[in-house]
């Protein structure tokens, strides 16, 4: 896995509240057998119009946005079915952290294995940082993941939370099955009692 | 019980690092796995138990004529490649054209692979099902199927406790689908974040067990990383004789065990909510999540009654998507699809629920009904009972098993604008096809609403 230090990027906003995984990526592109290629299909059905032009009225598709990296969405994001193309998408389009007042289970779980970082802040905080993306053209945040901190323009620093291990495996990268695969005597004495 | 559960199933839980967890039973589909063996091979690792780990086919399947060639050649692709990596790796595998075939949460409990106490894990949300007979069953992404495959184990965190109680009698027509769908609009489609749910009462007892199923199967539209009920006599009931379960004086010890398994009385959960059964009416959807839910008397919610700028923006995403107008008697909206299947509804006694509604009935003029079994043996008993001639005479379409139109993957799908009674788990954007609008309703109010074309109250029908 690729590992996740800190990173500086672009913002945008995406203003909607338990968005789920089925618009993160719809099931019509979950029959492919690789990993890759789906960060095209990410958002498909608000991104694209019917005839497949991109819909000019859909946030990531303003050329302001282009080369956003962040983004900012309302609370349960990633709420509904586990699969993880959603996360995938997500990666391949370009997205390296997703801020949100929370995030479903499972799809946070998913981003963790892929090195993206979803963190979550206060509701009141990712309104203002939302409002500041979108007053702001090229609006940039850091995120800073060993002092658990995201980092506005003007020096403001929000903290956030996540567990060690989660932190530990994506700052180095760790290959998670590698990490189990040590304790293999506990594994393999756990299965003879 | 999650605590009884979880306990005897660490294998290792050291300070500063996230538990390892030993997974009992492994279930495997073609949408989720394709990527998780192509992992092993690549790390050139090996399944570390087959003999614990079960595949079948279930999502892409079409449910028309199984003797004709597959026509979505990239659907096919991806079973060829569950096959080819079950063959490689040793794992059984229950195929399209296996008798065993169907949805893997109908699957899992009918085959007796799903037992209490014991950890289940599946690329699929709705693994949360199987906790219905006193299991920890939840949902996991590829890369944990991969780690399971190589590990038998997980790295997790430890979930809260969250209780659901219900007590009292289920009103006449209220479904085990009513209770869920309550349930989820009371405590919004994040309610259950980071909880494992259980699910209690005299409500709950009063379940069959395939009615439980239903129940803990929406756990996750909650958000609930579980659903679980403690196991009973009906649940040994359940299990007797079926065809991975224990037999004999195994069986029998096996039921000791289990009694041990509910949760200690007195024992307190970090977060619960009753509710009166007896306060449940039939529910019907009428927006773009689970949570978006009234009962069947009710109207369509005005945006401006909502208490928060983001629920109210979201309301309004939703009537526009739905095509649907503030203060409609939900009585009103008429359908144009019915889907009765899924691994919430489409089991045995769902499918006679839902075809004691339509029995000498028709299927209202314009309205294309399907009914698809959750299994192949589901599939059989129905056919053993006449319910696919009761179906069939009604005027609606008799299908093979599988996930079908629930999420749209193989050829059942909504076209753009078409609305849907389903009793399927998701109403989200899309989810049964491109601009297709999902009202979730339970199969007898589904099969009645097949009937006159539009929701109808099934306590007066």
């Amino acid at each position: 896995m690729e590992a996740f230090k800190e990173h500086v990027g672009f913002v945008v906003p995406l203003d909607r509240i338990n968005v789920d995984t089925d618009q993160i990526i719809p099931k019509q592109f979950l029959k492919r057998i690789e990993r890759t290629g789906f960060g095209e299909f990410l958002f498909n059905d608000w991104r694209y119009l019917e005839n497949g032009d991109p819909n000019p009225e859909f946030v990531l598709n303003l050329p302001r946005y282009a080369n956003a990296s962040i983004l900012i969405a309302g609370a349960n994001f990633g709420c509904g079915s586990s699969r993880e193309h959603a996360p995938w998408a997500l990666q391949q389009y370009g997205f390296k952290a997703i801020l949100a007042p929370s995030f479903a289970d499972i799809f946070r779980n998913n981003c963790y294995k892929n090195g993206i970082l979803p963190i979550a802040l206060p509701a009141d905080v990712i309104t203002s940082l939302g409002e500041e993306a979108h007053d702001t053209e090229g609006y940039q945040l850091m995120v800073d993941l060993e002092a658990q901190s995201v980092i506005c323009p003007d020096g403001t620093a929000h903290t956030f939370e996540i567990g060690d291990f989660e932190k530990y495996c994506l700052l180095n990268g760790l290959d998670e099955i590698g990490w189990t695969l040590q304790y293999e005597a506990d594994i393999a004495a756990f299965e003879n009692r | 019980m999650y605590e009884k559960i979880w306990e005897t199933h660490l294998v290792r839980a050291s300070a500063n690092e996230v538990p390892i967890l030993y997974i009992d039973t492994h279930l495997v589909h073609e949408v989720t796995s394709p990527q998780a063996f192509e992992g092993l091979r690549l790390n050139n690792r090996k399944v570390r138990r087959p003999d614990l780990t079960f595949a079948t086919m279930d999502h892409n399947v079409p449910t028309t004529d199984r003797s004709l060639p597959i026509t979505d050649l990239i659907a096919a692709k991806q079973m060829e490649t569950l096959a080819e990596n079950c063959a490689e790796f040793d794992i059984p595998l229950y195929d399209i054209d296996s008798p065993e075939q169907g949805i893997v949460h109908v699957i899992g409990p009918e085959l007796g692979i799903t037992l209490p106490g014991k950890t289940i894990v599946c690329g699929d949300s709705h693994t949360s099902t199987h906790g219905a007979l006193g299991a920890l069953a939840f949902g996991i992404g590829t890369s944990e199927i991969e780690h399971v495959l190589a590990t038998q184990c997980l790295l997790q965190q430890k979930s809260e406790t969250f209780e659901i109680r219900i007590d009292g009698k289920l009103p006449y027509g209220v479904t085990a689908k009513d209770i869920i769908l309550s349930i989820i609009g009371h405590i919004g489609i994040d309610g259950g974040n980071g909880a494992v749910v259980e699910y209690t009462g005299s409500a709950i007892r009063a379940l069959s067990i395939e009615e439980r199923m239903t129940v803990c199967n929406m756990s996750i539209e909650a958000g609930a990383r579980a659903g679980m009920i403690a196991p009973d006599d009906a649940t040994y009931e359940y299990i007797a004789g079926k065809r991975f379960a224990p037999k004999g004086e195994e069986f029998d010890a096996a039921v000791e065990n289990w009694k041990h398994l509910p949760t200690d009385e007195g024992a307190t959960y970090d977060r619960t909510l009753q509710l009166d059964a007896a306060d449940i009416a039939p529910q019907v959807t009428w927006g773009t999540n689970p949570g978006m839910v009234t009962d069947v008397t009710g109207r369509v919610p005005d945006p401006a009654d909502m208490a928060t700028t983001d629920e109210k923006t979201a309301t309004e995403h939703a009537l526009a998507y739905m095509d649907l107008q503030p203060g409609t008697p939900i009585t009103d909206i008429p359908v144009d699809r019915v889907f009765i299947g899924s691994c919430t509804n489409s089991r045995i006694s769902d499918l006679r629920a839902a075809a004691e509604v339509a029995k000498g009935r028709k299927v209202a003029e314009n309205i294309s009904a399907m009914v698809v079994p959750g299994s192949q043996a589901v599939k059989r008993q129905a056919e053993a009972e006449g319910l696919d001639e009761v179906f069939r005479e009604a005027g609606f379409e008799w299908r093979e098993a599988g996930c079908s139109m629930c999420l749209g993957m193989n050829p059942d799908t909504l076209s753009p604008g078409q609305r849907c009674a389903s009793t399927s788990n998701r109403n989200f954007e899309g989810r049964q096809g491109k601009g297709g609008r999902t009202h979730l309703v339970s199969p007898q109010m589904a099969a009645a609403t097949a009937v006159t074309g539009r929701f109808v109250d099934i306590r007066k029908f």
